[in-house]
């Protein structure tokens, strides 16, 4: 079955806002036409977040589950791509926030890779910075706070716009950038609390 | 924190955490997509719709009426003068 998409934000597709207006109705049809159009989209945002295609995937799945439930407070007017990706976010902080109390319970923590490492990788760039030091780093950004997390990782590793970033988390720009601010400075605390000068 | 600390932090944090994929440069110069989207996800969706909604633990929907009962409870202990006046309100 063909995986439909729309790529392009902003612009409604032909048919886009009958098709809202039905599924604010709360029609499945509807649902399922916005589904197969954004799922790909919401995906990429949610994987980009919590960084393991599967989790992702349920995410995805959890995400237009709380859409649909939601259909009666979407105002057609209104974008569905912003609506659907703040509400993605919401899911994937969610889901780190219920992690990060397993993360720091798990006394093995330290040797959990990164979910992502299943995926192909490029060589690191820096040879001066060892596997240890890496692994390190990984482990240290998981124990800061979900939200800070999240910020840091849209903004430095995935290059994602502050407006968008600040749009999906339903904050301001500035705040973003705030948020991005402590996450450096709690991660140099920590760090530097393990002998790593970064 | 000055700015070129926040950006060897920055470099040590994305040298540890590539980006999945989409990012505007990878760190060897090569475009790593690993946010590709490969399945779609509506039978998922469809199984998810056709569950019954999960119902409420009795803890999670009554913790609070518990907190409000046991305040109360503390608030007659401390100060029983009060008792009339609670049953004048209620």
């Amino acid at each position: 079955m063909p995986v439909l998409e729309h790529s392009s934000l902003g612009q409604a597709p032909p048919g886009q806002e009958e098709v809202l207006q039905q599924f604010a109705r709360g029609d499945l049809d509807a649902f399922e036409a916005l589904f197969r159009r954004h799922q790909a989209q919401v995906y990429r945002w949610i994987v980009r977040t919590v960084r393991d295609p599967a989790t992702a995937e349920d995410l995805t799945v959890e995400t237009f589950w709380r859409i649909h439930r939601a259909h009666a407070r979407f105002d057609p007017a209104r974008s569905f791509e912003a609506w659907a990706r703040r509400i993605a976010s919401n899911a994937a902080l969610d889901y780190l926030k219920s992690t990060a109390h397993a993360f720091a319970k798990n006394a093995q923590g330290w040797d959990t890779p990164d979910p992502v490492e299943d995926l192909p990788q490029p060589q690191p760039p820096d040879p001066g910075i060892t596997q240890e030091i890496r692994t390190r780093t990984v482990q240290a950004f998981r124990q800061l706070p979900p939200k800070l997390q999240v910020a840091a990782t849209l903004a430095l590793i995935e290059e994602q716009p502050y407006k968008e970033i600040a749009e999906a988390l339903g904050i301001s720009a500035g705040a973003v950038k705030l948020r991005v601010f402590r996450a450096l400075r709690l991660l140099r605390k920590k760090l530097k609390q393990q002998g790593i000068e970064p | 924190m000055n700015a070129s600390e926040q950006e060897r932090i920055a470099k040590l944090l994305k040298t540890s955490l590539p980006p999945v994929g989409g990012a505007k440069s990878a760190p060897d110069g090569t475009e790593k997509d690993g946010a590709q989207f490969g399945r779609d996800l509506w039978p998922a969706m469809l199984q998810r719709l056709q569950q019954p909604a999960a119902p409420v633990a009795w803890f999670e929907s009554a913790w609070f009426d518990g907190a409000l009962l046991a305040s109360v409870v503390v608030w007659l202990t401390f100060f029983p003068a009060a008792i009339p006046v609670l049953l004048y309100h209620l």
